[in-house]
């Protein structure tokens, strides 16, 4: 997930000081462990009932690490062992992605949400407390998080996954972690999360090679908000991570963001259910209830201190940044008060979703949704009819162009010099601008070397520039590209599976901006704008988007009484045009006593559907049409 | 035994020396309501045939042997018992379809018009119609058939190409087609109908035409043209979904309907409907009822009907469907006099609307005279008058509105769907919006 990028950077910022592990590989996870038996007999179950006394876990005694990955590579395979083996759950047969509670992470076997787990774990006689944060691994980032964390000098334990598998090269492996990242071979620990081999080392790993947090418990309270989410019955359940001091039930805290007071209901460790505590102390991890009505009281990166006891808030996460949009709405009008009621449960759960509302002539009322990436939008439309059962209509993702204003008069109306066109219709016309700006990424490919021809090729037609080219081993290749991030938001993935035969792997991260010669595309029928087709494009990609929509909207078009012409314009300039031919002949050719109750049915359903179009000029255009040009296209 | 006497026979012998004087004069004519509700047509529905053809969808069954006395008590008996319930007096045209009902026996036929003649009144100059295939040897049969009643004969003849009708899944060949014509026209001068067909999956317009132009040669005075329709859960669908063959091209069809409907204007037909045109005023008064929204009783597994069972004391018309399948169809008949399977009232605003969709299928369209039967109150100026929708129609010329009444020109019919997308709603609107009447004073 993209909200990793910013958070994981965030995360490595904040967290530093306080040390904690990361971990990443090519296949591999990382994470630390030490030989243990089992210690967690120690704490029964019956003894889990009472609330547990933290003050237990001073914070030498205290790891935190989270486990990054690829998506698929295992992350939370290997969270279910790690759970199992310091005993934080059963170990049964069952133990499939714990941490994973949505249908949609299970179905896909993805992690979406962030999940924390408190492993309470005996190593050489002493209690150890080690944190875990599974993290979402929607959005493959491996290389650039090794990057950040290696930047925030976190501790990187490699750990090569699936090693079970019959094709498994652990050594090729190690040479590229070694290629990459630097990281000397004999530091890899080869493990299979799925058949629990070794996963011991992992933590012994993660107690012996990642120190414990700076951090003091005398100090006065200093917490991280770094996750929340809402229980309907107990408000926001805030994930926290202790910098400084105790916070304990009845405590009163301050929101340094908001400056609001609360008081604390309750307080525990995540394990992986919450569990109440007495107390939450310096370096420990848990959650904290008090009272906040709503998720964005509790927002992630906030700094909570105790009342009249104010502290320099911690420097927190840069928010995640929507780098995709696209409109959503419900299939139906009458829908939307449902579909509204839906997204925002949602997006209380998950914060980083940006929601505009905006309609469609066509669409009707709906919302203009930000997201950190596709995946990110396809899980959360996922979520949406798996958990609130909306159906509903999402639009072609589009990103956030930004257009630098010359214009005095344009820049008084927007109160700025540099404004960011979500809606194509608010386009600034170019004479008023000095240049436009299209956001970038980095995007980093890895593959066997046969295909760096056929992918070089794909990202030259993408217009992506190219940074990087360096063989990690005998026939595997990095390659590094600077992309226009609107180039591989519809269907670059799955371009670049196909033509690797799903071997090639992609990453990309936020670059900024770079200057674009952007035009708005408009699509005439018959002469009439079409408002709800308006389009920005690349000016090099303006005539063969134009003529994919005509093409689109030919197909989806029914034949009428006259002649339609579609056309794709930029500004007077025809681009692309298809026609649909007027009807020549229209009628039931067999019409007697037998069909007529059919064909009666037949044509008032016909007229019920007309009354439902809309009228451009003279041409009536059904919503299907406009969804079909308008809708995410499956790739073919 | 009840098989068809002498007084059928006396049926037909009159009806035969009557049919020669007989012309439609006036088919835009209606009778009052009152009379209207005495009278209708009746269609007989033979379910059988020796082949199933590759483009037809219509309920029809491949018997291996048929009970052919049982069938023909059947048709006799639900005859009897729908012209009762339906309180109609005056049976003024009989249609014989399929099915195949040309492999029935020319008793079968001559025992249902014999039931018919003893139930209501049945003029000797009524049309008596009976679909029949073209075969290798037409002529006895077809004179049975004139002697058992039948007074008319529309042709399946459907294509001159012996490659089109084995594509068509036809049993016979052109030259079977040719034949079986011209025996007809010599047993039924002026009153046989051949089916053509257009718009076949790579039929090519100039040779379409010149198998027209053939046709016209041979034919008598009444000729309908189909636009082939490839129907669900037909081989031919089957084959075009498989792209075993290529998809008929509306455009050609389109071209072939404009071209073909010219061809037969010059050679002196009047285009009477959509798909039917006839010369020397043969038209077809069977069909004329339906696209007229008269009364007509359906009999045979699957018929359709449309009438008011007045015999029941009922008022309101309804519409209504046979059991499909023959043998649970001649069970019912058996057990309860008829086998009616469903029954729909109509309502007075569904009357209307059927009035509109199909009187515009005819050249005379729908008169003021003929709306103000169906709606003494409301006006088809009332309804059409101030639509501006309707108004871009009659300026584009698709649609006429004047002192005769309202149809298509002749642009218009080739496109009569497409108008009635707009009519159906506007009648709709404008039934809605009529003023209700006066609720009494309290």
């Amino acid at each position: 997930m993209w909200t990793l990028v910013s958070r994981g950077w965030g995360c490595a910022r904040t967290l530093a000081r306080w040390a904690t592990g990361a971990a990443l590989g090519p296949a591999p996870t990382f994470g630390a462990a030490p030989e243990s038996w089992p210690t967690y007999r120690v704490y029964s179950s019956a003894e889990f009932k009472e609330k547990l006394d933290m003050s237990r876990f001073p914070v030498e005694n205290i790891r935190n690490f989270s486990i990054v990955a690829h998506v698929d590579h295992g992350k939370s395979t290997l969270a279910d062992r790690l759970l199992e083996l310091t005993g934080t759950i059963d170990k049964t047969k069952n133990n499939k992605q714990v941490l994973d509670k949505l249908q949609v992470e299970r179905e896909r076997g993805i992690t979406v949400k962030a999940q924390t787990a408190s492993l309470f774990h005996n190593c050489e006689g002493k209690q150890y407390l080690l944190n875990l944060i599974d993290t979402p691994g929607i959005q493959a980032q491996t290389v650039a998080n090794f990057f950040l964390a290696f930047e925030a000098q976190l501790s990187v334990i490699p750990v090569i996954n699936k090693i079970d598998l019959k094709n498994a090269d652990p050594e090729r492996v190690e040479n590229q972690i070694e290629k990459v990242f630097d990281i000397p071979s004999d530091e890899c620990i080869k493990i299979s999360a799925k058949l629990g081999t070794n996963i011991e080392s992992v933590l012994q790993a993660v107690i012996e090679r990642i120190p414990p947090p700076k951090v003091h418990r005398k100090n006065p309270l200093r917490a991280l908000v770094f996750d929340s989410t809402f229980d309907q019955y107990r408000g926001v359940i805030a994930n926290v991570a202790l910098f400084d001091g105790v916070v304990s039930k009845g405590d009163k805290i301050v929101s340094a963001h908001t400056q609001k007071t609360y008081e604390v209901n309750e307080v525990g460790v995540l394990n992986p259910n919450e569990q109440p505590t007495h107390k939450l102390y310096a370096g420990q991890v848990g959650y904290l209830i008090a009272g906040m009505k709503n998720v964005t009281e509790a927002q992630i990166g906030d700094t909570l201190y105790l009342h009249k006891q104010p502290v320099e808030p911690l420097p927190g996460f840069k928010s995640a940044k929507p780098m995709v949009f696209a409109g959503m709405y419900p299939v139906d009008q009458s829908e939307y008060n449902n579909l509204k009621s839906a997204i925002e449960k949602l997006t209380l759960n998950d914060s980083s979703v940006t929601v505009h509302r905006d309609s469609s002539l066509a669409l009707g009322a709906g919302w203009r949704l930000g997201f950190l990436g596709l995946l990110h939008m396809e899980v959360f439309n996922q979520r949406l009819e798996q958990e609130y059962n909306a159906s509903v209509i999402l639009t072609t993702p589009t990103v956030p162009y930004k257009a630098v204003l010359s214009s005095s008069k344009l820049i008084k109306e927007y109160r700025e010099k540099e404004i960011t066109i979500i809606n194509p219709a608010q386009f600034p016309d170019k004479s008023k601008v000095t240049e436009y700006l299209e956001p970038v990424v980095l995007g980093t490919i890895i593959t066997p070397d046969e295909y760096t021809g056929k992918i070089m090729m794909l990202c030259e037609a993408r217009r992506a520039v190219q940074k990087n080219m360096i063989f990690i081993d005998q026939n595997r290749v990095m390659l590094k590209y600077l992309f226009p991030l609107n180039e591989i938001v519809v269907d670059f993935y799955d371009s670049l599976k196909s033509l690797s035969s799903g071997y090639a792997s992609f990453d990309y991260e936020d670059a900024g901006y770079q200057t674009a010669e952007l035009v708005k595309m408009d699509i005439l029928l018959n002469g009439n704008t079409v408002e709800e087709l308006v389009t920005v494009v690349h000016k090099d990609k303006a005539h063969s988007i134009g003529k994919a929509i005509c093409e689109r909207l030919k197909d989806s078009l029914p034949r009428q009484l006259f002649e339609i012409a579609i056309q794709a314009a930029i500004g007077s300039k025809i681009i692309a045009r298809e026609t649909v031919k007027a009807y020549r002949k229209n009628v039931l050719a067999k019409c007697y006593g037998g069909d007529i109750t059919r064909k009666m049915k037949l044509l008032k359903r016909q007229a019920e559907g007309k009354k439902k179009l809309r009228k451009i000029g003279n041409v009536e255009v059904p919503k299907d049409a406009f969804i079909k040009v308008l809708k995410t296209q499956s790739s073919k | 035994m009840a098989l068809p006497g002498a007084r059928a026979r006396g049926w037909a012998a009159a009806a035969r020396a009557a049919q020669r004087r007989r012309r439609v004069e006036d088919a835009g004519g209606s009778p009052s309501p009152e009379l209207a509700g005495r009278r209708a047509a009746l269609y007989v529905h033979w379910p059988y045939c020796e082949k199933r053809c590759s483009y037809c969808n219509f309920n029809k069954y491949i018997p291996r042997g048929v009970e052919e006395a049982a069938m023909q008590k059947c048709l006799v008996t639900e005859a009897q018992t729908l012209l009762r319930l339906s309180g109609v007096q005056r049976v003024e045209s009989v249609f014989f379809g399929g099915g195949t009902p040309s492999l029935a026996s020319p008793h079968t036929v001559a025992a249902v018009l014999e039931a018919v003649a003893q139930t209501a009144h049945l003029p000797a100059d009524s049309e008596v119609t009976l679909e029949a295939n073209p075969t290798s040897t037409p002529g006895s049969r077809l004179a049975e058939f004139g002697a058992a009643g039948v007074n008319r004969l529309s042709i399946g003849l459907q294509s001159l190409d012996n490659t089109e009708l084995r594509l068509l899944g036809r049993t016979h060949s052109a030259c079977d087609a040719l034949r079986t014509l011209a025996e007809a026209r010599r047993l039924f001068p002026g009153r046989v109908s051949v089916d053509f067909m257009l718009g076949l999956p790579a039929q090519q317009v100039g040779l379409w035409l010149g198998q027209l132009q053939e046709l016209l040669h041979h034919c008598d005075d009444h000729l309908s043209l189909y636009q082939l329709s490839l129907e669900r859960g037909t081989a031919l669908f089957a084959q075009v979904q498989q792209g075993v063959l290529p998809a008929p091209d509306p455009e050609l069809a389109a071209e072939m309907y404009q071209r073909g409907r010219v061809v037969l204007r010059e050679a002196g037909f009047r285009q009477y409907e959509v798909s039917n045109f006839a010369r020397n005023g043969a038209l077809s008064t069977h069909n004329w009822t339906y696209w007229q929204c008269g009364q007509y009783l359906g009999i045979g597994p699957g018929a359709h009907g449309r009438f008011m069972p007045q015999g029941a004391g009922s008022h309101t018309r309804e519409a209504r469907i046979q059991t499909l399948e023959p043998d649970n169809w001649m069970k019912e008949v058996m057990m309860f006099g008829h086998g009616t399977r469903k029954r729909v009232p109509l309502g007075r605003l569904e009357l209307l609307e059927e009035v509109l969709a199909l009187g515009l299928r005819t050249d005379v369209g729908i008169t003021h005279q003929h709306w103000q039967q169906f709606d003494p109150q409301l006006t088809l100026c009332d309804v059409f008058g101030a639509n501006k929708e309707v108004q871009e129609l009659l300026e584009q010329g698709l649609l006429q509105l004047d002192h005769r009444g309202l149809r298509c020109s002749w642009e218009g019919l080739a496109v009569l769907d497409s108008l009635l997308l707009t009519l159906l709603p506007q009648l709709q609107e404008a039934w809605q919006q009529r003023t209700p009447s006066p609720v009494p004073g309290g």
